[in-house]
């Protein structure tokens, strides 16, 4: 799915240091300056109050908002509020630090000893701390108050050791990352010791995670250490944000601005903390995913050139096709400009060219499922004469299965892992061609049988992990000619496989054609496909179609330059994959380092 | 399969094992504290000496702990230091308030966030943004601000539901829904917050896969894409987060009954650990971790259903 990615023509985007994007975060700007605030009022806040947290004067019992040196008034017991209140952010501070440095001490530790050592030591460590996890953390915190006595700060001891076991998961993952990766690259450069280089990535890599995880860790500790205070756990001399709550709330009739302030308070330093932690995360490790709609692609109003032109004869024809995605500036990029193509009804036509060039974009706009950010931006695509850019992703339904079919490259991933194969192939049979269940059991049955597996029964009980890549890709298939479609769009089908399976996999192909008449459009980067299969072909050079005609003219006497490249490349090719390894990837030539990455694969 | 259950069972109980003797040998530290304040004010050190002995915790560590153990493998789960009540009975009457509130909870949560990650994973715009808006309040508003809130708005301002109190579930039936209603939305909330989101990006990644074009290609309707095939496929990990959401719901548990006066383990276990009372808080964390093992094994046999692979991992 390289194509996906690979946009022609957009530039890098520049790097910034991400101190410089925090700063330009709004979100992240007012939050830490907020929470800044709050732990500078705290801490200075001698200089703010008359009274210290714990005076108690008879005269301010329930005393009013400003009543003198008493600025938010006092509570029931004539203590003063604010300076109370100040009181309470020191100790939420103080949880917070103790709280998250236990964690992180413990966590990162484990968490790099589990993911740079063997597979022995990380079983124990992992035992452990999943022991860890299994504990409800308030209710431990609440069993052990005859050992910690109420005292917070032991508590938030305990609370630490309780948070370890999420951050030793994630330092874990990252390390044994970076440690998989190293060892790919190791085998590649041999012989450089991964030490050292391990030791230097991974401060790199879990110092981005690890700072976003500690601002939610620093709001949990909060958060349960005020939840303890407001259960009434813990010294009441030491003034904290549940603890008020807890009085306010008693007092909640008669002075309801008591139970007003802590809350406030508390909430805004939780908020600020998670607010951070998001912006954190979105600044270190990129936004978050947006949802993607199944729909038939978005169209802009066509233009009328395309209308007026007389329609060519044939199954398929596509004209002046062009495809755009936006790019993060909210331009459009083109990745199909213009391209103008024919099918007959039982021919086959190979559309050929390097990945990037957008040849897998044109056969999904042909079957209508572009991904959701592509903008079909002018064009026609006509099946049988009738037009299928403007279909609704409903009728389109109409006109898949049945008429138009789709092999994929990767066969794997292309099927449901969580579904038998016998279930996926029913169930698409049954959506295209409405029948029984055990018709179309049988139905699946025979076609199984007929696109050469072994032992249908078998596999149409099997899970798809429980079958090789050369099964998977005939049960593709079997998939896609299921209801007889006048058009097969095959993208890459033989790429993904062994040398020894391809042959057979296109021999397959092709005698199903003849059998059912179908048309086919193969997309392929691969000469020697072409050669084999295809009666005509098309060549595709960054988005434009650069030359089409018969498969044997095109090869005797190719006009265009870019097409005697691809033929050349096509000798470069063997003679490369004899004598280097596959994973060698010189950056000589963009054409022989991408055929060679789709060969490595 | 039968195998696999008596497994998992085994090891729960390994754990259980263990957690509860490292609860013994941490509050062992505080015996002399818990038989002093036993004995009351004019606690001598004697007289603590010999309530200790009354105990029988002057004994070694490990012999205490496996006469505990070989008692409680018989359900005899002793007698409450303070009140002389059995702790069996007592904790028996008390688990049903705070599970009815957890697993009502637990059950609200799953149903509006696969409900709500769905949504935003497929529509995106506003149900997106609506989504995003309910986890950030969740994540946002500690609990037992939540709670307060709530108390405050439904039961003392619009009176819809009782502020505090439990009727069981047999008693009346209406009753018991609207005592637990507001101590379930408070409960729930974080674990809304969570679930939703790590469904709407588990949706997300799962729709982006190619099979889901595939199965776009052969004609299959998008409800059947969405519901039978990605929903499936997104709930794996979403299974992880709600069987942890399940601790934490335990633990919030605690807050929550002691807001709304509920009658239940969290305030037993509360009480009690307060006073030092040495059997029920071993019960209280026997029982605690069997909850756990049990909704982790249940958890684990929901994801082999649905995910073949794991059901040959395990």
């Amino acid at each position: 799915m390289t194509e996906l990615t690979t946009e022609p023509g957009s530039a890098v985007p520049v790097r910034r240091s991400p101190l410089r994007k925090l700063l330009k975060d709004p979100q992240a700007v007012i939050s830490a300056s907020l929470l800044l605030a709050v732990i500078l009022l705290g801490l200075l806040s001698p200089l703010f109050t008359d009274h210290g947290p714990n005076d108690a004067s008879l005269d301010a019992v329930n005393a009013d908002a400003g009543t003198h040196g008493y600025l938010l008034g006092g509570d029931e017991s004539g203590r003063d509020i604010f300076a109370r209140l100040l009181a309470s952010i020191d100790t939420s501070v103080v949880s917070a630090l103790i709280g998250t440095s236990i964690a992180l001490a413990i966590g990162v530790t484990f968490g790099l000893v589990g993911g740079y050592f063997g597979r022995r030591v990380r079983g124990v460590t992992e035992w452990v701390f999943s022991l860890v996890m299994t504990f409800p953390g308030l209710l431990l915190l609440i069993v052990l108050l005859p050992v910690t006595d109420g005292d917070y700060r032991a508590t938030m001891l305990i609370f630490g050791v309780l948070l370890s076991p999420g951050i030793y998961r994630l330092v874990r993952n990252l390390v044994l990352g970076v440690k998989n990766e190293l060892y790919v690259d190791a085998a590649r450069v041999s012989g450089l010791p991964d030490r050292r280089i391990l030791r230097r990535h991974v401060l790199s890599v879990v110092r981005g995670p690890v700072i976003i995880a500690t601002a939610f860790l620093a709001g949990s500790s909060i958060a349960v250490q005020s939840g303890l205070a407001f259960l009434g756990v813990g010294s009441s001399s030491v003034p904290s944000f549940g603890a008020m709550i807890s009085e306010g709330f008693a007092n909640l009739y008669e002075e309801p601005l008591q139970f007003l302030w802590p809350s406030l308070m508390l909430g805004i330093i939780t908020a600020t903390l998670v607010l951070l932690g998001n912006s954190l995360r979105d600044v270190l490790e990129g936004g978050r995913p947006k949802p993607s709609r199944i729909s038939a692609p978005e169209r802009r109003p066509i233009t009328p050139s395309s209308e007026t032109s007389v329609s060519a004869p044939g199954l398929l024809t596509v004209e002046d096709l062009a495809i755009a995605y936006p790019t993060p500036s909210g331009e459009l990029t083109e990745v199909v400009s213009g391209v103008t193509l024919s099918l007959e009804a039982g021919q086959t036509l190979g559309l050929v060219g390097e990945s990037g060039s957008g040849k897998t974009q044109t056969a999904f706009a042909v079957l209508g499922v572009l991904p959701s950010e592509a903008v079909v931006t002018r064009g026609s695509i006509r099946l049988d004469g009738r037009e299928l850019l403007g279909l609704s992703e409903g009728q389109l339904r109409g006109v898949r299965g049945t008429s138009i079919a789709y092999v994929p490259q990767e066969p794997m991933s292309n099927l449901d892992p969580d579904f038998t194969v016998g279930a996926q192939l029913v169930e698409g049979l049954r959506a295209a061609t409405p029948m029984p269940r055990r018709q179309a059991r049988e139905h699946v049955l025979a076609l199984l049988d007929r696109v050469g597996i072994p032992d249908p029964e078998r596999t149409f009980t099997s899970y798809p992990h429980q079958i090789s890549g050369g099964m998977a890709q005939r049960v593709l298939i079997a998939g896609a000619v299921a209801s007889r479609p006048a058009l097969l769009i095959a993208d890459e089908p033989t790429t993904a496989l062994d040398v020894t399976v391809q042959a057979e996999i296109l021999d397959l192909l092709r005698d199903l054609q003849k059998e059912l008449n179908m048309a086919v459009l193969l997309v392929t980067h691969n000469f020697g496909v072409v050669a084999d299969i295809c009666d005509r072909v098309a060549v595709m050079q960054q988005g434009r179609i650069v030359e089409t005609g018969d498969v044997l003219d095109l090869f005797t006497t190719p006009r265009h330059a870019y097409t005697r490249m691809l033929l050349d490349s096509l000798l470069d090719e063997h003679a490369l994959r004899t004598d280097r390894p596959a994973a060698n990837t010189l950056k000589t030539d963009t054409l022989k380092t991408d055929t060679l990455e789709k060969e490595a694969r | 399969m039968i195998l696999y259950v008596l497994r998992r069972l085994a090891a729960g109980l390994v754990l259980a094992v263990l957690v509860t003797m490292i609860t013994f040998a941490l509050l062992s530290t505080s015996f002399d504290d818990v038989a002093s304040s036993i004995v009351g004010s004019g606690a001598t050190p004697d007289l603590v000496q010999d309530q200790k002995a009354q105990l029988g915790l002057h004994r070694p560590l490990f012999a205490q702990y496996l006469d505990w153990l070989s008692h409680a493998v018989r359900g005899d789960l002793g007698l409450s230091y303070f009140t002389s009540e059995p702790v069996r009975s007592a904790i028996a009457a008390r688990l049903g308030v705070t599970l009815s509130i957890v697993l009502a909870a637990l059950l609200v949560t799953v149903v509006i966030s696969v409900v709500l990650g769905v949504l935003a994973a497929t529509r995106g715009g506003a149900v997106d943004r609506i989504a995003q808006g309910v986890s950030m309040l969740g994540y946002l508003v500690p609990n037992l601000l939540i709670a307060i809130a709530l108390v405050y708005v439904l039961a003392i301002e619009l009176r819809w539901f009782p502020a505090t109190g439990y009727t069981p579930l047999s008693e009346n039936p209406a009753r018991w829904v609207s005592t637990i209603t507001i101590p379930v939305v408070a409960l729930m909330m974080s674990g809304v917050a969570s679930l939703t989101s790590q469904i709407r990006g588990a949706m997300i990644g799962e729709l982006r896969k190619d099979y889901v074009r595939t199965l776009r290609t052969r004609g299959i309707p998008t409800r059947s894409i969405v519901l039978r095939h990605a929903l499936r496929g997104a709930a794996g990990p979403a299974l992880t987060v709600l069987s942890l959401e399940f601790i934490q719901m335990l633990g919030g548990a605690l807050i929550i009954e002691q807001v709304f006066a509920l009658p239940g383990f969290g305030q037993y276990a509360f009480n009690a650990s307060l006073q030092g009372d040495i059997p029920i808080i071993m019960s209280i964390s026997l029982f605690g971790v069997l909850l756990v093992v049990g909704v982790n094994l249940v958890v684990d046999l929901v994801n082999g259903w649905l995910n073949p692979k794991a059901r040959i991992l395990s």
